[in-house]
């Protein structure tokens, strides 16, 4: 015992104050800890999404044979992206609104490019459950209460700005990151 | 717990007898479901679920072991391979439609398993910890079903994944960022069917793992019983084995006949035919319903139509159907009733008959059902009673009600009176 107290303590400091074992103990979890983040990070990373899933991210579009009233889809990050030729009556629709009654205020030139704003581009995901809204697509009639969009999933209009208007959904349909590489191409991402 | 009572494993065998010595397996399995596990005599059918999940986790362990010998976890070959099974692989028609219907089969005989605590109050003291193992079970379950679900690549397979994994989009800062990890991408695709893959191979050993924990605790208080009365005396019970596991044996039998039916003549019942159009992304499904064991959760999902506060609807939903499977966590504090059974808990009773199961019913019915009137506002009225029945109506009975007497004994409530106790153990 007065051997092991020789060892583990300063000289004629038995039992008191810092000894060199609660260095050592602190140092080898503190190693442990540090090894065990290090193991972890890459275990936990590995799911995120992958360089070539990321790599996907930019899409060029042609929207020339788009007419007002008419909407198309395109495919973004593998998820549907509605491009939109508003009608001047959609966008007066989309202008009359009072902003500040929305769940998700926005008017319709913060979501659309400058000298633009007939072209209302947006994700075609449902920011409720991710579900894809029907719209004026192929001719299709179903644009919900608010001529916009309507998700058939659990019930979400959107209007003719894409904004959430009555419905579960939480935000208007996310407008991406895009621009206009020239009056009829559009760059994705 | 062993009673004093309970039989001693005596091995005769000389091999059995240096088996014992090395490794006593053998004593271990005949203590826990063996001759040794003494059970109180009186435990009726809904006793025999139990035992019935176990069956079913095996199987869903056999079958799908065998699945995976012939499906590929990749976006272009995983539907087809899933059609592969079952046209050209030697009796993969079987396998699959076990495995598929014996998912069903499984929650149909864990529901059961958990109304019957509900009902006999099994989650009390001394058996808290059992309770609380069953709920991980169960969530374990429905985490496994989910992403087995997602497996074939069909379009409810696709599109279950996108709005399942879109209910972590909903946790505040942090969902889509989540969810993005969850998926390995922006919307379900290869990563995401992989993982899937990879978890749902894993999670069912896990469920074992944890089974054997709600087995162990299970066996230091001992099973419960259909009056509550705890067990006094060795007339109380009887060795489970021959004699629950001949009962076991009889409603493995009847199961088995229920789900033969099942599997050969309408094993796409309770499936959706959308799931035999390959998945695609660009198409989402008229109706999207997850499969029947989840529909009360779904209700309760859609029932929060509009902002609450400053909490957003989609995140209101998202905790109410968690919450409806963690308020049973709080079970056994939130029933103070000293009395255990149901059948001598007239008020109790009444608000499980005629609140609890309507109520589960209903969210049922309107999670398979189209959001629309009325089944909205009947999940809404539904999922406000599920959580007053647990919030409020539980601890509040347990305090007013006024109990049945009880017996004295089980032997008592088995045969009328506890002198008789010696003629009951001779027949």
């Amino acid at each position: 015992m007065a051997q092991e107290a020789s060892i583990d303590t300063p000289a004629g400091q038995d039992g008191e104050g810092v000894r060199r074992r609660d260095f050592i103990n602190i140092a080898a979890v503190s190693a442990a800890g540090i090894g065990a983040v290090a193991v972890v990070y890459p275990l936990i990373s590995q799911m995120a999404p992958s360089a070539d899933v990321l790599a996907e991210s930019s899409t060029e579009v042609d929207i020339s044979a788009v007419q007002p009233g008419q909407a198309i889809k395109s495919i973004f990050r593998k998820q549907p992206v509605f491009i939109r030729n508003l009608t001047t009556v959609e966008i007066e629709e989309a202008n009359k609104v009072d902003v500040s009654g929305l769940r998700d205020p926005q008017t319709l030139k913060e979501r659309t490019k400058e000298g633009h704003e007939n072209w209302l581009i947006t994700m075609g995901v449902c920011t409720h459950l991710g579900c894809i809204p029907l719209g004026p697509f192929d001719g299709g009639t179903v644009v919900g209460e608010f001529g916009g969009y309507f998700c058939p999933c659990h019930g979400s209009h959107y209007d003719t700005a894409a904004r959430i208007r009555k419905g579960p959904a939480p935000k208007n349909l996310h407008v991406p990151e895009y621009e206009f590489t020239s009056d009829t191409v559009v760059t994705i991402g | 717990m062993s009673f004093p009572w309970a039989n001693e494993y005596k091995p005769s065998h000389p091999l059995m007898v240096w088996m014992d010595e090395k490794l006593p397996l053998p004593r271990l399995v005949y203590n826990a479901v063996g001759g040794g596990y003494e059970v109180p005599r009186n435990l009726n059918y809904f006793w025999n679920f139990g035992f019935l999940a176990g069956l079913c986790l095996v199987m869903q362990i056999v079958t799908g072991i065998v699945l995976a010998m012939h499906y590929g976890g990749d976006t272009r070959v995983a539907f087809n391979s899933t059609e592969h099974i079952m046209r050209d692989v030697n009796w993969g028609w079987l396998m699959r439609y076990a495995h598929a219907n014996g998912a069903s089969a499984f929650f149909v005989v864990i529901y059961l398993h958990i109304f019957r605590g509900f009902f006999y109050s099994s989650y009390k003291a001394p058996r808290e910890m059992i309770w609380l193992i069953g709920v991980v079970i169960f969530l374990l379950m429905m985490a496994t079903a989910f992403m087995g679900y997602v497996l074939p690549w069909g379009q409810m397979s696709y599109w279950g994944a996108q709005v399942i994994t879109g209910l972590f989009s909903a946790i505040p800062l942090v969902g889509d960022a989540f969810r993005e990890w969850l998926l390995g991408g922006f919307a379900p695709d290869n990563a995401t069917l992989n993982r899937f893959f990879s978890l749902h191979f894993l999670l069912p050993f896990v469920i074992l793992g944890v089974v054997i924990l709600h087995v162990w605790a299970l066996h230091i208080p001992g099973s419960s019983n259909p009056t509550g009365v705890e067990v006094k005396s060795e007339s109380d019970t009887v060795p489970f084995y021959p004699y629950y596991i001949g009962k076991d044996g009889w409603t493995v039998a009847l199961f088995m006949v229920l789900f033969g039916i099942a599997v050969f003549f309408m094993p796409n019942a309770l499936g959706h035919p959308d799931n035999y159009v390959p998945a695609n992304p660009m198409q989402t499904p008229a109706h999207i319903v997850p499969e029947w064991y989840f529909w009360p959760f779904y209700a309760i999902l859609r029932a929060f139509t509009v902002d609450f506060l400053i909490v957003p609807a989609k995140l209101m939903g998202v905790l109410a159907m968690f919450s409806a499977i963690l308020v049973w966590f709080f079970l056994p504090w939130l029933d103070r009733s000293p009395v255990r059974s149901g059948s001598y808990r007239p008020l109790y009773r009444k608000f499980f008959w005629f609140g609890l199961v309507p109520a589960m019913a209903v969210l049922f019915y309107c999670g398979g059902a189209p959001a629309e009137e009325p089944f909205v506002m009947l999940s809404q009225l539904a999922s406000l009673y599920y959580f007053a029945h647990f919030l409020i109506i539980v601890p509040i009975v347990s305090s007013i009600e006024r109990p049945d007497p009880l017996p004295f004994s089980i032997t008592e409530a088995v045969l009328g009176a506890d002198d008789k106790a010696s003629l009951g153990g001779q027949g």
